[in-house]
This record gives structure tokens, sequence and C-alpha cells, in this order.
């Protein structure tokens, strides 16, 4: 046997020993493993992509922002008015105007803004956002809504998850097996910003003329237990912040002495001064708990806190309570995201869509080897072994590059099948015409994979360019059709060109007086 | 040996302007069609919605699933019967809430109505803004495609058989979509990913006649012979690879037609009418062209090599 051959069999073991080793369900060790992942759409689960509300973050920028002006001026005796102007502004209102000279001192420490106009005469001074800080904010947004959807997706316990950033202003979450897709898409979503409010005891909430400046009305729900019934209580309560969920290092689920859950808070050191400070000064007034807007509770202060915990309670289930506890832990996100796609897929139609596959890949597998075996006879047989090696280097390659089987990945997969063989009917026809030429058997499987292969260039390179193309653009699951037609494709240039070659040679290697051809 | 098609001497370009005729009457028909109908019907991924997919442990039909949903104000929904009479399909347009809001709505009509038990086994939701992003997508997809496919074909052969290639690519892309729209079946991205399969598939046929033709060229004319016999004697002699490759394939997409499962019976049913329209396509539509463009453009050329092309053998 010639040299060249001999080296092209062990070129053609080693592809089927690697791949072997690649798709086999145990490790070296012996322990169980996936050597394939699977999509969304066999395997059940969720995906989401939100999008990040840019605008809406830089709103709250300005909200926080307005209140630690508010704060900084009251620390210099100066009252004053801030209100969130348009989407980049503030407005400062002095409540007198002699005060204007030292405001503007006060405020020359908010570098993040620019002086857009003041009126001295009516103490008044309107501020804009800088340029530069508006953009750093926004690009800032969406890694940091990353971080802490990755962290509570973390803690709410997913396995394998993937949370990437899409485009600009996108989060793709997907997670594979989840049994509770809304409460999961809940606590994913949730903005979960915490603030403590003082409730305006004064005002009664539901009267007709509205409530007075700087009061606001906030709702809370209240649960029967006996009858679970909800209804929405009215809550009238101080518009100034006076603690935020920023300044929590814990959040866990306790259980009151009646059995009901609540979720405990414990603030860090800055938080523990000042909640103890909050406390001190309006014992027996209400402080509101509000979450995202909603009142959780308002419980009534009956002493100073000194030791920084607090409790939320408000008629939780035990796993609304220790969502809450995971969303506070992980911090608020500073960009509210609303939920642009979602596809849930059910574990039971999954496991359909993975049998269905199945019966398609073996009954198109089966249908093109009998077709190659009674239409080429032994010719036709050679060609089905390489099918069966261009699946397994298919399955290989895609546990190689960690690549995800979808449905239309499979659909890709069976087309594959299809698609390779035409490199070998290509081949094939080609010898049988020089055979009828007259050239001897040699020379016939020659000329016949000499000439087609130019052929079979063309043809493999189509299908990748739209493959790839399909691959830029499509998404999900249709990706995945892409990955698999593409691989099928590429190796079916080893298996039906190379691979066929080397059994060709072996079988007619030497017989160079052989008149016959099973083709 | 057994053997189809072999050693054939079909006069293909002679029945041209039949060719011509019928595919032009097909592409006018699925035009007609889709306009008649205001448009393709896209299906979520492309018009923005919820669907729901829910499956019951005993059959029920379809009225009194309209009625229960009726009930909750989900009536406006399109219920559809997915696979059998205990799976459906039912899809709410873009606009008519969240999907929490929706499935809660749903599955309490479904529950008040006393139907029997049920699971809901794919929940979908596209916003309108993705779905606009995902037809801008699809449309480049399928001209990234056809322009890919384009470049590479005028670079393998010449800038003649390229727009060839593309004019019969084109056939089969708005046949195959023409097909769809008639079968009342609906744009979604698993019918695009079929289209582009068409755009990658259906050319490679194209390919391999054109390189018979080029291969014959080559050699250069017999004495008498004209490039419509080259060109016939090409398709001739690709004629079998072009069919039993196209079978082997419409094999496996009927396979996959009839056991993929409702979710890729739409691709599938796309594939089955493409690779049928692509082999015919290459046959009797991408060589004529280049036949009548090279005809003509030599007819433009006075003096030129009139005697070679002879064209039409006789019409």
């Amino acid at each position: 046997m010639p040299r060249y051959l001999w080296l092209r069999i062990v070129v053609v073991l080693a592809v089927i020993v690697a791949s072997v080793i690649l798709v086999s369900p145990r490790d070296w060790r012996g322990q169980p493993r996936q050597p394939i992942n699977l999509g969304l759409d066999l395997q059940g689960g969720i995906h989401l992509v939100l999008g990040v509300d840019l605008d809406k973050g830089i709103e709250n920028v300005l909200d926080r922002m307005a209140g630690d002006l508010r704060t900084a001026l009251q620390r210099k005796g100066i009252g004053a008015q801030v209100t969130r102007q348009g989407r980049a502004g503030l407005t400062v209102q002095l409540a007198s105007a002699q005060a204007f000279p030292d405001a503007q001192r006060a405020l020359a420490d908010f570098t993040e803004f620019d002086t857009r106009a003041q009126d001295a005469a009516a103490g008044r001074i309107e501020l804009a956002l800088k340029e530069k800080v508006i953009t750093d904010r926004r690009n800032s947004f969406v890694d940091q809504g990353l971080k802490v959807i990755r962290n509570r997706v973390d803690q709410f316990g997913v396995a394998e998850p993937t949370i990437q950033k899409q485009g600009d202003n996108r989060i793709l979450v997907q997670l594979p097996g989840v049994q509770d897709p809304a409460r999961a898409k809940a606590l994913i979503g949730k903005t979960a910003v915490l603030e403590f409010k003082l409730v305006d005891d004064q005002v009664d909430p539901t009267r007709s003329e509205g409530v007075p400046a700087g009061t606001e009305v906030l709702y809370g729900r209240r649960v029967d237990t006996r009858t679970k019934t909800e209804t929405r209580v009215p809550y009238a309560v101080r518009k100034e912040t006076l603690l935020t969920g920023d300044l929590i290092s814990d959040a866990s689920v306790r259980v009151s002495d009646v059995g009901e859950p609540y979720v405990s808070v414990t603030f860090d050191s800055v938080g523990a001064r000042l909640f103890g400070e909050v406390t001190e000064k309006n014992v027996g007034k209400s402080l509101a708990i509000v979450l995202d807007g909603n009142v959780h509770s308002a419980p009534v202060i009956r002493e100073r806190i000194p030791s920084g915990q607090a409790q939320i309670s408000g008629g939780f289930t035990f796993e609304e309570a220790s969502d809450l506890a995971i969303v506070l832990r992980t911090g608020a996100l500073q960009a509210p995201v609303q939920v642009l796609e979602e596809r849930t897929v059910g574990p039971s139609l999954g496991a359909d869509s993975i049998r269905k596959g199945v019966i398609s890949t073996l009954a198109g597998a089966l249908a093109v080897f009998l077709f190659m075996v009674i239409y080429y006879r032994l010719s036709g047989a050679i060609a089905d072994l390489a099918l069966v090696l261009n699946l397994l280097i298919l399955l290989a390659a895609m546990a190689w590059f960690q690549a995800t089987l979808t449905l239309p990945g499979i659909a890709g997969i069976v087309l594959t099948i299809g698609m390779a063989v035409d490199t070998n009917i290509l081949i094939f026809e080609r010898i049988r015409e020089e055979f009828r030429l007259g050239k001897t058997v040699r020379a016939a499987i020659d000329a016949g994979f000499r000439r087609a292969f130019t052929t079979v260039i063309d043809t493999h390179v189509t299908v990748v360019v739209s493959g790839a193309i399909l691959y830029q653009f499509g998404t999900g699951p249709v990706k995945g059709f892409a990955v698999s037609l593409m691989i099928g494709i590429v190796a079916s240039l080893f298996t039906a060109v190379f691979f066929t070659r080397v059994v060709f040679d072996l079988i007619y290697m030497g017989r160079r007086r052989l008149q016959t051809l099973s083709i | 040996m057994l053997q189809i098609l072999v050693n054939t001497h079909f006069d293909f370009v002679r029945w041209r302007r039949w060719a011509y005729l019928i595919s032009g009457v097909a592409i006018a028909l699925s035009l007609a069609h889709i306009a008649y109908q205001g448009g393709l019907r896209y299906g979520i991924d492309f018009a923005g919605g919820t669907l729901m997919q829910i499956r019951f442990e005993q059959p029920i039909t379809v009225n009194a699933l309209r009625q229960a949903l009726g009930r909750v104000q989900a009536g406006e929904s399109v219920i559809q019967e997915f696979g059998d009479a205990q799976e459906y399909l039912i899809r709410v347009p873009v606009g008519s809430g969240s999907l929490d809001d929706i499935s809660k709505r749903v599955d309490g009509g479904l529950r008040q109505a006393g139907l029997p038990g049920f699971e809901v086994r794919r929940l979908e939701f596209v916003g309108p803004q993705v779905g606009r992003d995902l037809q801008w997508d699809a449309v480049q997809a399928v001209l990234w495609g056809m322009a890919g496919i384009l470049v590479y074909t005028a670079f393998r052969f010449d800038f003649k058989g390229g727009v060839a290639a593309i004019l019969a690519l084109m056939h089969d892309v708005i046949i195959s979509v023409g097909a769809m729209s008639l079968a009342h079946r609906e744009m979604s991205l698993p019918v695009l990913a079929a289209l582009l399969t068409i755009v990658g598939f259906s050319i490679n046929d194209t390919i391999v006649t054109f390189d018979r033709i080029r291969e014959n060229r080559g050699r250069g004319l017999r004495k008498g012979e004209t490039l419509a016999d080259v060109i016939n004697a090409a398709i001739n002699q690709t004629l079998s690879r072009t069919v039993l490759t196209s079978l082997t394939v419409f094999l496996v997409v009927a396979v996959l037609f009839v056991f993929g499962g409702e979710v890729l019976r739409d691709f599938a049913f796309v594939l089955l009418v493409g690779v049928v329209v692509g082999t015919y396509s290459t046959i009797f539509v991408a060589a004529p062209i280049v036949l009548d463009w090279e005809a003509w453009s030599q007819r433009r050329q006075p003096g030129g090599k009139k005697a070679v092309v002879k064209v039409g053998a006789g019409r």
C-alpha cells in the first residue's frame, strides 16, 4: 500500500477517534456528562429580551440628585424647592431671593451640572446635567443591569444561565429548565428601588382636593388573611426620601411569631447611623417602606432604632419574601427594564420536540441510505458510511464549539443528510460518465473525483455563504439551524471527498485490469 | 447498474419560451395572491403579539375554546388547532396587554369554562419593537444572502452567469413565498431560514450546470455546434445528478414535513416547494437566460459571431 494512503487512513482514524471522544456521554473518568447543550426549545425554559429604559434611568438619577441638592441647601439653612425639568435639567427655586449668593456657592460643589440660566431677583437657578455625565451614565446603565441581573439569577439558582448584552440597550436572559417563568421574570425585571419615606399624618390621602406640595399619594396592598382578597390602600407620604436601599448590606427572610414571613434588612454603617437619626427624630410617626413606588408597610416608629435593622412585612408568601430579599441584596436597577420579547417553552414540549427530531433524523437518514445503496450499490454503501461519519463529525464539532442544539438545528442536521450526499452523487455520476466513455475503472475514479472537485467547492461555498448570513441575522433557534448546516456542509467536504476516496482506493487499489465497478 | 436519465438528449432550451411563460404566470400569481391578501401573513415573530400553545388532557372543539376565551375578552384572538384536537395555538394581537395579563386572563377563562385540564406548553411574546427589528433583519438576510451569492457566481463564472443565477434564485424565492401565501401559511423565523436555505441550495444545481457549460465551451465548439447545443448538452449531462440530489433533499424534507411536528411543518413546506421549483428553474430558467442574453448581446455587435449562436435551435 502506498505511503500516502497510509497517511490518509491515519488521518481518517484520528478524526473518528477524536469525534467519538467529543460526543461520548461520559468523560475520561467515566463520569456522565452532557456533550451537547440543548437549546431552550428542547429542554424547556425561558428566553427574555429586556430593554433598558435609559431615559428613565437618567430621570431617576436627576430625581436622586434633586434630593441631594435639597439636603445640601438645607444644611446651609437655605430653603428651596428642587424639581426635575425635562429630561436633563433641575430647577432650584429658593424660598427667599436673598439666599441667592449662598445657594450659588453651595451648588458649585455639584460639578455634574452646568448652570443653564439664573435669575437672582426671582431666586431661581436652572441646572442642566453635563452631556458627558449623561453619556457615561447611559453607558453604565446596561452594564449595571447585567451585573445586578446576573447576581439575582445566581441567587435564584439557575444552572447555566445566559445573560448577555444585546445591541446598545438590550439584555438577553436565557434560563434553561426554569419551572416558574412568571416568578423568574418578576425577580429579574424588578427595579427594586427601596425608599423610606415619612407618612404625612396631617393629610387625608383620599381627600378630593388633592394633597399639598411636598406630599404625594402612594398605594399599598393589604391582603385579608381569611378571605384572601386584596385591597389597595392609599398613603399620603412626604416626598423626601430619608433612606434608600443603596445603604443595605444584607437582607434575609425571617418568619414572625404568627408564622408570617417577612424580610429583615440590615443597613451598612452609614445607613445604620442615618436610620438611627431618622427614627430618633420621628418617634410616634409612621415610616412608609416603599418599593418601586408601592408601599409595602408603614409601621409606626416607637423608639430610636440604633441597630440598623428594619423589617419589611406586608402579607408575603414565603416565595415573595425570599425573592424580595434577593432583589434587596443584589441592589436596584439604576434604569428600569421592560420585557421586549419573551419565549417560554414547557419541558413536555421540549421532550416532544426531541422525540420528533430524533424520529425525523432517523427516518431521513434511512430513506437516503436505502436510496444510495439501491442506486449505487457498493459505492452507495460507501457514501452511506461517509454520511454516518459526517453526522458523527457534525455532532463532535457542535460539542467542540459548545454550540447549542435547537429544534431548527435538528432540521439543519436532517437537511445536511440530504445535502451531504449531493457531493457523492456528483462524484459518482461523473465516474459513471467517464466509465461510459470507455475509461478503465481506475482512470474513471481518478477523473470522476478530479473533475467533480471544482463543482463540489462551488456548491459548498454557496451553502456556507447563505449559512453565514443566516447566522449573522438570525436569532436564537435560527442561529442553531445555521450552525448545524454550516458545520455539516464543511464536514461533508472531508467525508464525501477525502474519506470516500480513501475507501475507493483501498478497494480498487492495485487492480488495474478491473473491468467492473459497483457504482 | 440502476440508472435514470442517462444519455438523454432533451432539447431543453427549445422549450424555454414556454418555461418563461409558466414561470412568469407563477410569479404573477404569487405576487397577485400576496397583494390580494394585503401582504404576507406574518407570525408573531414579525408582527409582534402573544402566543400560547395549550394542550388539553382530552380533545375539545375550537368553538368550546372560543367561547371560553370570549368570556374573558380574549375573543379577538386567533385560535388554531395544532396537530390534533387536544392542542391549540391561541394568538393575541399586539397591544392587547402584557403577557402576564393575557396569560392570566386565558388561564382564568379556561378554568371557568370547565374545560378539561390543560398545560401551557409554550408562551411567546414579541413586542412591536422587536418584531420590527426582526423584520428588518429578515429583509437584510435575504438581500445579503443573494448579494453574497451574486458576488461569488459572478466571480466564478461571469457577470451574465451571476445575474442569470440570481434571477433564477429570485424566481424560486418568490414562488416559494407565493405557495406559502396560497397555502395560508405564515412567515416566521423558521420559514425565513427555509427561504435562505433555498437560496443556498437551489443555486447549487445552477452552478453545477454552469460549471458544465463552461467546461464544454472550454473545449471549443465543434463544427455546426451552437451555444444552444452546448447548453443543452450540459443540462443533459448533469440532468441525472440534478434530479438525484434534489430527490435526496426532497426525501429528507418530506420526512421532516411528516414526522418533524407542527413547529417545523411550515419550514418543511417551504423547502418542499423550493426544492422542486429550484430544480425546475435550473433546467428551464437559469441556463436559457444565459443563452438569450449571449444571443442578444452578440446581435448587438454587427458582424459578430452570428453563426455560432443561431438561437433557439429553430424556433
